[in-house]
This record gives structure tokens, C-alpha cells and sequence, in this order.
């Protein structure tokens, strides 16, 4: 079975939702811990939300140097597929695995919300389940999600297709040019700030047209790593 | 020169400054004669804060215990721990327990909104971990003074932000709460909270110091001199000459730290390695001894230079009193703290060694190789002073009671029944609270089931199974003013209903009563009156009082709030799966109003909101009625008769229809009709009373047989009063046949606007 590791470190909240997640897309979720240099020989890896290290300096950063990010950045750089979700994306942008910066939401506070995206970029290991352009919703928390970037920056990140998703409807905390998800250029290391864990069982997702809570378009984010693990094979 | 024991007894004439601290002429003397001579500085500052009416619940006491004397068996089936304790235990089967507590932190909270309401959340966590517990969810029942009020735009946002910033960093999700504005809470506002752990039954700890030679360890945050003073007043210039330092009264949070102890608490208590634990909280090391230890019924020695401090000049006296966040005590066998310590270690979460336990039935403190405390633990934290305070019935109540809203004109004519119902559904009681909500995360953990604006929250606790819980807060300080034994009832029979109608089936309370001034007879004589509605009501209900909290001195200047006696209503459901939501997602259900209307506009929305008036006397309470309709709702829910049910409280049978279209943006058509003939009212009343036992459910139209033979097996008054409909997007509506029509766009935009203002400011 196809072995997914989730960090946790100190101040991680949603490590064992992303093992949840793994779980039910068929795959073995792995813990991993940020004081070791061991990544239990995992296929993949997911870098979960949360406030590591309370967030203190700046989010993420101080995870960003961790032990075990170490190992990630390693593995990330030889191709294996890592996903950062929320903290986690805050965590790829501080380790210089994805560009750009993460600033608090323009409007000052935090915010929960069933959020629609675009997935822009159907061809990174994270998305390869998804349809081009295909719209979905997963859920969205977060204090400190403004994406921000240089305008050149932002001009490379859309012309090279490394924009990965973008906000529907509500741009909720002011990212420059509605970014909600980004992708390094060879499609392994993706980070994005909703929540695809929290949209993957039935009556604990977002609510849809169909039914209350019933959202699990989150769960193609898992299985599509699965199935590039096992294509990388 | 440090004021040791050996120091008390060879300077008995030495002044203290206890009535500075708070304690009165008698207290004191009753401290000298415990001891035989003077206290110590020490020992007066432990004896001040446990004796204080926040830790000793001295006014309280001699009517609490109607808690634990108004219980019969069948309600100790599920109790594995009742009052006293950090927060009480139930038992779900299955080898599952669950805890729960609500508790106040409503003056610091007007003080420094956004760190008294973070650490609010964070001492209610502390409690459901030291039971053994995960924390598992978090509730907010927050009383404000008036919506438009300048001060209300400073505490409010500083409260949500707090409780966003604490809960939010903990990764707990907040499934739930209530917001009510009264300018009777101006400055005074209150800040409840509730929090819910689940634990294996062998996982159980208690706050307990046994075994002789067993370790007392200190672990978590640093000691600093924050908090000091929170739990009585104490002015240190005034307490030793030499210190003239101000201490900030209101603690500093850091769910960081918390969220670390959490793990390592549970890291702790899996592996077997804690043989008692207690939270710090008020009173700090003062409370966490003295309580250890006389839980335990043994003694302890303590060496206090062992404390690992924030800031080394802090006096003894200080660091016993010291508040500070985020600390845990536990006691652990000596053969386990290498263990102990390398958990602690892998966490890096702070840790000493502080003493020991010891058999001799005495509390023993030492500083600098000084004994500066040296008492019997018990007259500390169990055996303070008990008060049996006068109390009377206001004079006033007569006046009030007489001043019936049924008086008052009510419409009939179509334009204004629906004026008064914008004007209802658009007022800041009423009004849609996602501008608060959606700063907490809801779905941290994975297992939030229902959260707000649902009636009740609820958690799943087994992802196997699908076994979880429902909770709701509620209580109405209007309805308190104008009776409190029945506006007790009322608070406990809303939130029954509200747990009730997502399909579960209660079986525990916790109270927060928050009242004005014991030493006010006329507050006392509410305070009595709401304890003993509580008590009589949850015996009658056959659901008891796992624990809670007395919040008194809610007053601004010499005028008390309202008799505001928050009720926690937990429910147990064998398959979260099977919840019910209180709005409609689908067209062409069939809408039914469960129980009778009566005209009790006393009290009501409808009479604060249009008429600006509060007297006459609160809706009849009829437990009986509550719990047959709650077994209706469970049994209903149970074969998955219902797509939605919402209980009717504050606002009536239009706020109810309102909410339950606005949930899912599903319109309905209603008619009044039958509702006026056979219970004799007028169209206002069926709209805006307050009647309670009611509901609303929608019934899918192929379960329709079923559930009107459900209703006629049970006997629970039952009519169809409409259909889920009213057109798509923006032709949805909530229409009442013959009267007036509500398109569902400017229906939200009313309900949305009272909120809207308040915006949190980044910067803090």
C-alpha cells in the first residue's frame, strides 16, 4: 500500500485529519515527526494545517527549519509528491520550495468558510484526478492566507502555469490575482490554503446542492498522489 | 527577612493586611484559630484566594447542594463522576465517557476583552484534559450590553477575536454558542465557556494526591506574575511593604502552549504515568496543592524555590497566587518520572519536580529552606466559609409580574404582522450570527457534525461506529428578571429541545449562573429560586448536574444584570448519520408544528423588540410536555422521518420558519388556520409567542403516515402548517398564506445587517 507520511509538529492541528484523508483514499497514512531526520521511507507527504510552533516569527518559518523539513526539502527537490495545506503551504513558501509570501487576510480576521476554486493546473501530482478548469469547493480556514508575490512574480507564476487553484465567488483574504493554490514547475510539491482533508467523508464536508455537508472534492487530492506514486513506480 | 511559620509564632501581633485581600473579621479569625496562631504571609495570601466566593462558592454552596440531593437513580446511570470534580463524567457505552463544563470568565473579559475571553477558553480546556480527557470542541454563550452601544464595538470584537484567536490556535473546533445583547450587561458583559472532551473509561484521572513518597511535578508554562490579583484583589504595595510592582490583573494566553500540553497530557495519561493531575487555574499553585492533596487525603510537601519562573523576583506569596497559563500538576510514582520526564521532554514542554506526597495530612511550603506554609489542605480548599445569605423577594416583582404584555395591541392586518416580523428577525437577538461564527473553525478534528446556526452542535466520538454528542447552551435573562425559578426551567428545557431536535437524546447538564451581587438579598432570593428551578427541573427530566460554575457580582455599578443562568444540555446519539438539521434543504416537504400555542408574549422578543417592554410573567413551564416531545424527536430521528427540525424559543414560529428557510436558502408556504382555531389564538400570537415544548419539523411527504401515527401513539399535538417551497434563487420566500409574503433575499439581508458591523481590528 502506497505510504503517505503526515507531519506533525508542535502546534500541528490538522495531521490526523490529512491521516484521515490518506486513509480513505485507499492509502497507509505514516506520522511523521519534525525532530527526526526520518521519513520512514513514505511515497508521499503532507505537510497539514495548523499554527506550528505557534506561528510566532512568521507562519511557518520556524517549521520551515525543522529536522525533518530537511529530509522533505530533499525529497521534494528528487520529485517525491509533498502537499502543504494551509501551514503547511506557509511552510513550502518559508522553505523556498514554492514562491511567494502569506500574509494576514486583508480584512483582519480569520475565517471559516465552504470555499469554491478553480483548479487551473489538472497536471501536478496533487490534482492529476481532476478535470482542467473543473470548479470545486473544500473547505477554508485561515488568519493568514493573503498570497502575496511581485507583479513580475505573479506574471511568471500564471504564464508558466504554476497557478494550481483560484478563488470562485469570494476572494476571502485578499490574495493577489485570487491565488488559493500554487504548484512547483515539475507538478510534486503543491501548496494551497483550503482544506482538501476536511472534504473527503460524507456528513463532514462542506455542503453542496445535493446535501448538507456532503463535499468530497477534497478526496481527489489524495488519490490523485496515489495513483502518481504508483506511475512514478 | 522571609515570614516563616516559626516568624508567625514569635510575631503575633505583626498586622496583615487581609481585609486588602478581600477576607472579612470573622474569616480572619477563624484562619488564627485553624492554625493557633497568625498565618504567614503565605499562608494568608492561599487562604484569601481559596476562601475567595470564586474558589470557595461560599454564598453558593448552601443551595448548590440541591444538585446533588435532587437526583435518583436513574439519573446516576450514566454519572462516573459528578460535581466537584474538574467537570463531570458520563458514560456513553461502549467502553466511551464524555465531559463537559461551561464556565465564566466574564470580568476579565470586560477588562481586556480579547485575553480575559481567549483565556476563558483556555481554563475550560484545562479542565476537560486533567479529567484524562482530548478536548474534543468548544461552545460560547456571550452576553453583550446594547448592539449599538460605542463600548459594545470594543468588547465584542476583542471576545470573538479571543475566543477565535485561543480555540482557533488550539485546533478545537467551535460548534456552537449564543449571542444576546441587553444593556443590562454594558459593563458588565459575560463571556461562558463551554468545552467537551471524550475519553476511554480507563483513561479516567482525577484530581487526587495519593501515595505517600509520589512526586508532585509542576509541567507546562513558565510562572510569571500575571493573573495575580484575578481571584481576589490583591494590592501588593499594600501586602508587603518592600514590593511596590503592579501586577496586571487579566492573564496573557498562549494556545501554543496549550495546544503542546494537550498532547503531552494525553501522551502522558495513555502511558500510564499519572497517578493524579489537577488544571491551574485560579489560584494557581495555592489551588492545585491545597486540592491535591485534600482530594487525596493526605498530605504534601512542596518546595516552592522549585517553580520555574517567568520572572525571578517574584515573592512566595506571588508565585502561590500567580495565574499564570497554561500549567498542568500532577502527581506520578517515582519508579515512572524518567518516563514522565522524557514525555514532557519530547514535547519540550517545561518541567520540576516540585516535592512530594506525604502522609501526615499536612500542606507543607518551603522557601528557602523556610516552612512558610504549614496547614491542614482541607481548611483550604474544602472546608472554607459557608454563608447562608438572607435573601428576600424583590418588592418590585409584583409590579412587574402585573405589567402583562398581552396588553399591549397586537396587529392583524397582513403589512403589519410582516413589519413586526422584519423588525423581529432583523433585531441583534435574533439576527444572523455568521459574522461572530465564521471566525472559528468549525472543522478541525474532522467530526464536526452540526455546529452553528444548528440548534445543538454535535461531535462524533467513534468514527467506527458513528456515536456522538450534541450540545446546547441557552438561557433567556429576560424571562430570569421576571421569574427565575421558571426562567431557569425555561433556560434547561430550550436547550433540551435543542439537543432534542438533532435527533439526540440528553442526559447531562452543566450550569454557568451568572448573577449580581450575593450580598444583595433581593439577587440572593434569584439566585435560590434559579437553582432550585434547575434542580427540580433536571430531576423532572431525569437528566443531572455534572458540574459548572457561579459567576456573581455581575453588576454595573449598584444595578445587577439579569438573572442570566446559562444551561449546557449534552446528548448522546448512537449514529451521528442519522442528525437532523434545523432547515429545510428540499422542496415539497411537508411542515408540521409539534406541541400548542398559548398567548405568553411575557418577556418575548416580540414585546423587548416592538414595544420595548419586559413584565408579566415568562411562558408556562411543562417538563412533562418537553420530554415527550423530545422522545418524539429522537424516535422520529431515529427512523429518519425528519429532513429538518428547529425548536421554537425566542422570536416564535416566525423566527423559527425564518431560520429554517434561511439554512439551506429553501423558501416555505405556511398557513395559519388551523394553528388559531384549534388552539383559539390570533395570527400575532401564533407568529410571536413564545409557548415552549414546540417545534417545527419537515417531513419528506412519503414518511407522512409514519410520523402522524408517531404523533398520535405519543400523544404530542401535532398540525401540518405547510409546505417547503417558495420558488428557487431569487424568487424563494417564507410566505404566510393570507398574510404576507418574505422573499428569502431581503429576509437575509434584515437578518445579517445587525452583525455586520462588527469588525475586528488586525492589530492587537
Amino acid at each position: 500500500m502506497t505510504r503517505v507520511g503526515v507531519v506533525t509538529f508542535p502546534g500541528s492541528l490538522d495531521d490526523r485529519d490529512a491521516q484521515r484523508a490518506v486513509r480513505i483514499a485507499g492509502g497507509e497514512p505514516v506520522a511523521l515527526w519534525h525532530g527526526e531526520h526520518d521519513l520512514h521511507g513514505v511515497d508521499a507527504i503532507v505537510l497539514p494545517g495548523g499554527f506550528s510552533y505557534g506561528d510566532y516569527l512568521r507562519c511557518g518559518a520556524i517549521a520551515a527549519r525543522s529536522p525533518i523539513m530537511a529530509e522533505i526539502i530533499d525529497a521534494a527537490h528528487a520529485g517525491m509528491p509533498v502537499l502543504g495545506i494551509c501551514n503547511g503551504f506557509q511552510v513550502l513558501v518559508e522553505a523556498h520550495l514554492l514562491p511567494g509570501g502569506l500574509i494576514r487576510n486583508d480584512h483582519g480576521d480569520f475565517v471559516c468558510r465552504d470555499q469554491r476554486l478553480r483548479v487551473e493546473n489538472a497536471g501536478t501530482a496533487w490534482t492529476s484526478r481532476f478535470e482542467p478548469g473543473q470548479e470545486i469547493t473544500i473547505p477554508l480556514k485561515n488568519g493568514e492566507g493573503g498570497y502575496i508575490a511581485t507583479d513580475d512574480e505573479l506574471d511568471r507564476l500564471e504564464g508558466e502555469g504554476l497557478v494550481a487553484f483560484r478563488y470562485l465567488d469570494v476572494n476571502p483574504n485578499g490574495s493577489l490575482r485570487d491565488i488559493a493554490g500554487l504548484t512547483n514547475a515539475r507538478g510534486n510539491v503543491v501548496g494551497l490554503m483550503p482544506h482538501p482533508e476536511h472534504a473527503v467523508e460524507p456528513g463532514f464536508g462542506p455542503d453542496t446542492p445535493a446535501a448538507m455537508s456532503s463535499g468530497v472534492d477534497g478526496l481527489e487530492f489524495f488519490r490523485s498522489a496515489l495513483e502518481s506514486v504508483l506511475a512514478r513506480a | 527577612m522571609i515570614d516563616s511559620v516559626a516568624h508567625a509564632a514569635s510575631t503575633p501581633e505583626r498586622e496583615l493586611p487581609y481585609a486588602a485581600l478581600g477576607l472579612k473579621d470573622d474569616e480572619f479569625a477563624r484562619i488564627r484559630e485553624l492554625l493557633g496562631r497568625r498565618p504567614t504571609g503565605a499562608e494568608l495570601a492561599m487562604y484569601s484566594v481559596m476562601w475567595s466566593e470564586h474558589c470557595s462558592y461560599k454564598s453558593s454552596k448552601v443551595h448548590l447542594r440541591q444538585f446533588g440531593r435532587k437526583v435518583d437513580d436513574r439519573m446516576r446511570e450514566r454519572l462516573m463522576v459528578g460535581m466537584g470534580e474538574n467537570a463531570g463524567v458520563l458514560d456513553l457505552g461502549d467502553g466511551w465517557a464524555v465531559t463537559f463544563k461551561i464556565e465564566s470568565h466574564n470580568h476579565p473579559s470586560y477588562v481586556e476583552p480579547f485575553q480575559g475571553a481567549a483565556t476563558g477558553v483556555g481554563g475550560i480546556v484545562r479542565d476537560i484534559i486533567s479529567m484524562g480527557a482530548r478536548p474534543v470542541a468548544v461552545m460560547d454563550a456571550l452576553r453583550f450590553g446594547a448592539v449599538d452601544h460605542p463600548d459594545t464595538a470594543r468588547v465584542l470584537p476583542g471576545v470573538v477575536g479571543g475566543i477565535s484567536f485561543y480555540a482557533n490556535c488550539l485546533g478545537l473546533p467551535n460548534i456552537g454558542g449564543e449571542t444576546w445583547f441587553d444593556p443590562v450587561y454594558q459593563a458588565n458583559p459575560l463571556v461562558n465557556a463551554l468545552a467537551v472532551g471524550v475519553l476511554r473509561h480507563e483513561d479516567l484521572h482525577l484530581a487526587s494526591a495519593t501515595g505517600a513518597g509520589n512526586r508532585v511535578v509542576l509541567f507546562g508554562a513558565r510562572t510569571g506574575g500575571d493573573g495575580i490579583g484575578g481571584a481576589s484583589i490583591l494590592a501588593s504595595e499594600s501586602f508587603e511593604e518592600n514590593s511596590g510592582r503592579k501586577r496586571p490583573s487579566v492573564q496573557v494566553g498562549d494556545p501554543f502552549a496549550e495546544k503542546v500540553l494537550i498532547e503531552c497530557c494525553l501522551e502522558l495519561f495513555h502511558a500510564g504515568l499519572v497517578e493524579g493531575i489537577q488544571d491551574l487555574g485560579a489560584a494557581g499553585i495555592s489551588c492545585a496543592t491545597s486540592e491535591l492533596a485534600a482530594n487525596g487525603g493526605s498530605g504534601m510537601r512542596v518546595e516552592l524555590d522549585a517553580v520555574l519562573l517567568r520572572d525571578p523576583s517574584l515573592t512566595p506569596e506571588e508565585i502561590l497566587m500567580s495565574e499564570s497559563q497554561e500549567r498542568m500538576m500532577a502527581v506520578v510514582a517515582p519508579d515512572k518520572l524518567d518516563a514522565f520526564l522524557a514525555v514532557t521532554a519530547k514535547w519540550e514542554v517545561e518541567t520540576s519536580v516540585l516535592g512530594e506526597v506525604t502522609g501526615d495530612g499536612r500542606l507543607v511550603i518551603t522557601w528557602r529552606g523556610e516552612t512558610i506554609v504549614d496547614v491542614d489542605p482541607s481548611t483550604v480548599a474544602v472546608d472554607g466559609p459557608v454563608y447562608e445569605r438572607p435573601f428576600h423577594r424583590p418588592a418590585w416583582l409584583d409590579a412587574l409580574q402585573a405589567d402583562t404584555a398581552g396588553r399591549l395591541p397586537r396587529p392583524a392586518a397582513g403589512a403589519e404582522l410582516r413589519a413586526q416580523s422584519l423588525a423581529l428577525l432583523g433585531s441583534a437577538n435574533l439576527a444572523d450570527a455568521s459574522r461572530i461564527t465564521s471566525q472559528y473553525d468549525r472543522y478541525v478534528l474532522g467530526n464536526t457534525a452540526l455546529s452553528s446556526p444548528d440548534d445543538a452542535g454535535m461531535i462524533r466520538v467513534d468514527e467506527s461506529s458513528g456515536l456522538g454528542v450534541a450540545v446546547a447552551t441557552d438561557a433567556n435573562g429576560r424571562y430570569g428578571q421576571l421569574d427565575p425559578y421558571a426562567g431557569a426551567q425555561l433556560a434547561l428545557a430550550e436547550a433540551y429541545r435543542n439537543v432534542a431536535v438533532t435527533g439526540a437524546t440528553p442526559i447531562g447538564v452543566s450550569d454557568c449562573l451568572n448573577f449580581g451581587s450575593p450580598e444583595n438579598p433581593e439577587v440572593m432570593w434569584q439566585f435560590e429560586r434559579a437553582v432550585t428551578g434547575l434542580a427540580d427541573g433536571c430531576l423532572e427530566l431525569g437528566i443531572p448536574v455534572t458540574g459548572g460554575n457561579v459567576s456573581f457580582y455581575n453588576q454595573t455599578g449598584d444595578v445587577p444584570i439579569h438573572p442570566t443562568p446559562v444551561v449546557a444540555v449534552l446528548g448522546m446519539i448512537d449514529d451521528v448519520a442519522r442528525r437532523v438539521p434545523s432547515g429545510w434543504q428540499d422542496a415539497g416537504d411537508n411542515l408540521y408544528l409539534l406541541g400548542t400555542t398559548r398567548l405568553e408574549l411575557d418577556g418575548s422578543a416580540w414585546a423587548g423588540v416592538v414595544h420595548d417592554h419586559l413584565g408579566g410573567r415568562p411562558p408556562a413551564v411543562d417538563l412533562a410536555a418537553e420530554k415527550d416531545l423530545g422522545e418524539l424527536l429522537a424516535a422520529g430521528a431515529h427512523e429518519g422521518l425528519f429532513n429538518a427540525a428547529h425548536d421554537l424559543s425566542d422570536g416564535g414560529l416566525i423566527a423559527a420558519l425564518a431560520e429554517g428557510c434561511l439554512r439551506f436558502g429553501v423558501g416555505a408556504r405556511v398557513w395559519l388556520d388551523d394553528v388559531l382555531e384549534r388552539d383559539g389564538v390570533d395570527a400575532a400570537t401564533a407568529l410571536f409567542s413564545e409557548s415552549g415544548a414546540r417545534a417545527v419539523v419537515a417531513v419528506p411527504r412519503e414518511e407522512d403516515v409514519k410520523f402522524t401515527r408517531l404523533c398520535e401513539g405519543r400523544g404530542v399535538p401535532v398540525l401540518r402548517i405547510g409546505v417547503t417551497d417558495g420558488g428557487a434563487g431569487s424568487e424563494a420566500a417564507l410566505e404566510v398564506q393570507g398574510l404576507f409574503a418574505l422573499p428569502l433575499d431581503e429576509l437575509r439581508a434584515v437578518h445579517t445587517a445587525p452583525l455586520a458591523r462588527f469588525h475586528h481590528d488586525a492589530a492587537h
